[in-house]
């Protein structure tokens, strides 16, 4: 992988920091009226998602991260690991819970996500940012309640429980934002 | 597409038309003082030493006898200016653009404008007084200040972090870094203090430095001195001057060493330093060593960062919005 002085830091270079990849959110160039530069960055820990500060001595290099974002159909999970295809390569890639962690609640198979790979295994997977779903189980509101107001929980095929307006049934198909977690609206088949 | 978007200026007309009207009032206020404006060249055979300086270099490929050599950028009009004060110009100023290599940022761009002036018979107290009453001038409705305040290098590591720094050793420094939660940099020296010292400065105190007022730093350690004249003591130390306003740093003086080998031992230092960290031993001013030889004027000089003035004086606070085509867009 290549190396990176401070002089080429900018927000989003992926590099390598006590064995683990973080990206660049933020780099500042200070410098004392004479003497040492240093360059301050804030990186994200792309493990965690934690943002901590770093100095480096302006000149110096930090190893690059071999990081990228592909797309993926999302196939079956077998009880411990999730796995995934690559549409164009057909290539199989296994994710683990670490990875997945709340996307798993929101994966449906065959959905298309992004999923962030380092040294070529998923780091990271997210969620479409809206999923079209079945309901499975959601207790039988009273028909004809338009209000919205109130609701109820559901129980979705995935997994996810949301809340959904009283009039929504179960075997019902509902889109959901997976960002919010939050109910969208009612789709036609 | 990207290059159609970006020919627009990055500073709006109205922060050009306050830096031209601050300009004015500077050349008011030397014209008032009898203080003599000058040019010199920006290019030139010889260059800076200090290792935390990067020159531009360019190659000459016209007649006469320069041909064919490295011309450099000036990183300061210092040196011909102090072949002028040697030459009996008497008391000079100079609005120059200088070129700093690998500085860039909200407040660093590789071309800016310093002013820089020199006092003969000044010593540095006096000529902060000087700088107090230009920036004052300048900043009045513009901005609101405090009296200004003076503190030495020693009292402000006391005040901000209540350690000496003359009495400290590197890993005592590097202590203090660790309890302020400071990310230490990897590869930083074991005994050398400075890096340390630059380390705290530029973390845990610029930032604060004159809050709503000009706040001056005095007295160097003398390993920071650059081209200021050392004063025996205990400790000595280097008799240079930075100003800072609302945690922004805008002006650097020296009561200015006139000691010709002193000045030659300095370049020697600098370079064998440039040559230890890798980097390439820049060609030492002959002409000033001559004119120092010659004898330069008891005198002080300051250079002050335009460019941030008219940022703080503008109530912005990156260099991007009062440049109108920064490095990037240039």
């Amino acid at each position: 992988m290549a190396t990176y002085s401070t002089n080429e830091f900018k927000s989003g270079l992926k590099i390598m920091l006590d064995g683990d990849p973080y990206a660049i959110v933020e780099n500042e160039f200070v410098k004392p009226g004479k003497g040492q530069a240093f360059n301050r960055v804030k990186v994200r820990n792309l493990k965690t998602g934690r943002v901590i500060e770093r100095t480096f001595k302006s000149g110096d290099t930090a190893e690059g991260a071999d990081v990228v974002d592909v797309e993926l159909q999302y196939l079956y999970n077998d009880g411990e690991y999730w796995h995934f295809m690559d549409p164009q390569s057909y290539e199989q890639l296994t994710a683990d819970a670490a990875a997945v962690t709340d996307a798993a609640k929101w994966l449906k198979e065959e959905a298309l996500c992004q999923v962030t790979l380092w040294n070529g295994v998923p780091l990271n997977v997210a969620a479409p940012n809206f999923v079209i779903v079945t309901i499975v189980e959601t207790d039988p509101g009273l028909r004809g309640d338009t209000s919205g107001g109130g609701g109820k929980p559901a129980t979705l095929e995935t997994g996810a429980v949301v809340r959904v307006p009283l009039f929504v049934q179960s075997g019902e198909v509902i889109k959901v934002d997976t960002r919010t977690g939050e109910y969208v609206s009612r789709v036609k088949e | 597409m990207e290059q159609a978007a970006c020919w627009r200026p990055s500073a709006d007309l109205s922060t050009l038309r306050l830096r031209a009207e601050l300009l004015a009032q500077i050349r008011g206020f030397f014209a008032e003082r009898n203080v003599l404006e000058v040019e010199t060249p920006a290019l030139s055979a010889a260059a800076i030493t200090d290792p935390q300086l990067a020159s531009f270099g360019t190659l000459y490929s016209g007649p006469g006898p320069r041909y064919g050599q490295t011309l450099y950028l000036h990183t300061s009009p210092e040196f011909p200016m102090k072949r002028l004060l040697a030459a009996g110009s008497g008391c000079i100023y100079q609005i120059a653009r200088v070129f700093r290599d690998g500085e860039a940022g909200r407040r660093h761009n590789p071309e800016f404008t310093l002013l820089e002036w020199y006092r003969l018979g000044f010593d540095h107290h006096r000529l902060m007084a000087e700088v107090a009453e230009l920036v004052t001038a300048l900043l009045t409705g513009r901005t609101a200040l405090a009296e200004p305040e003076r503190l030495s290098y020693r009292e402000l590591f006391q005040r901000f972090l209540g350690l000496d720094p003359y009495r400290s050793c590197a890993p005592e420094l590097a202590a203090c870094a660790r309890s302020q939660l400071i990310p230490i940099p990897p590869g930083m020296p074991v005994a050398e203090l400075d890096p340390w010292l630059d380390l705290l400065l530029t973390h845990r105190i610029e930032p604060l430095l004159g809050q709503g007022r000009l706040s001056f730093v005095y007295d160097y350690p003398v390993s920071q001195a650059a081209l200021a004249r050392l004063r025996p003591g205990d400790p000595p130390v280097g008799e240079r001057f930075e100003l800072y306003l609302n945690g922004v740093e805008l002006a650097n003086g020296f009561h200015e060493l006139g000691d010709a080998a002193e000045q030659r031992r300095r370049f020697e230092r600098e370079n064998a330093k440039r040559l230890a960290l890798g980097l390439p031993a820049m060609p030492a001013d002959e002409h000033l060593l001559a004119a120092l030889e010659s004898g330069l004027p008891d005198c002080a000089g300051v250079a002050l960062g335009l460019d941030r003035l008219v940022m703080l004086a503008a109530g912005k606070t990156s260099l991007q919005e009062v440049m109108a085509f920064p490095v990037d867009s240039a």
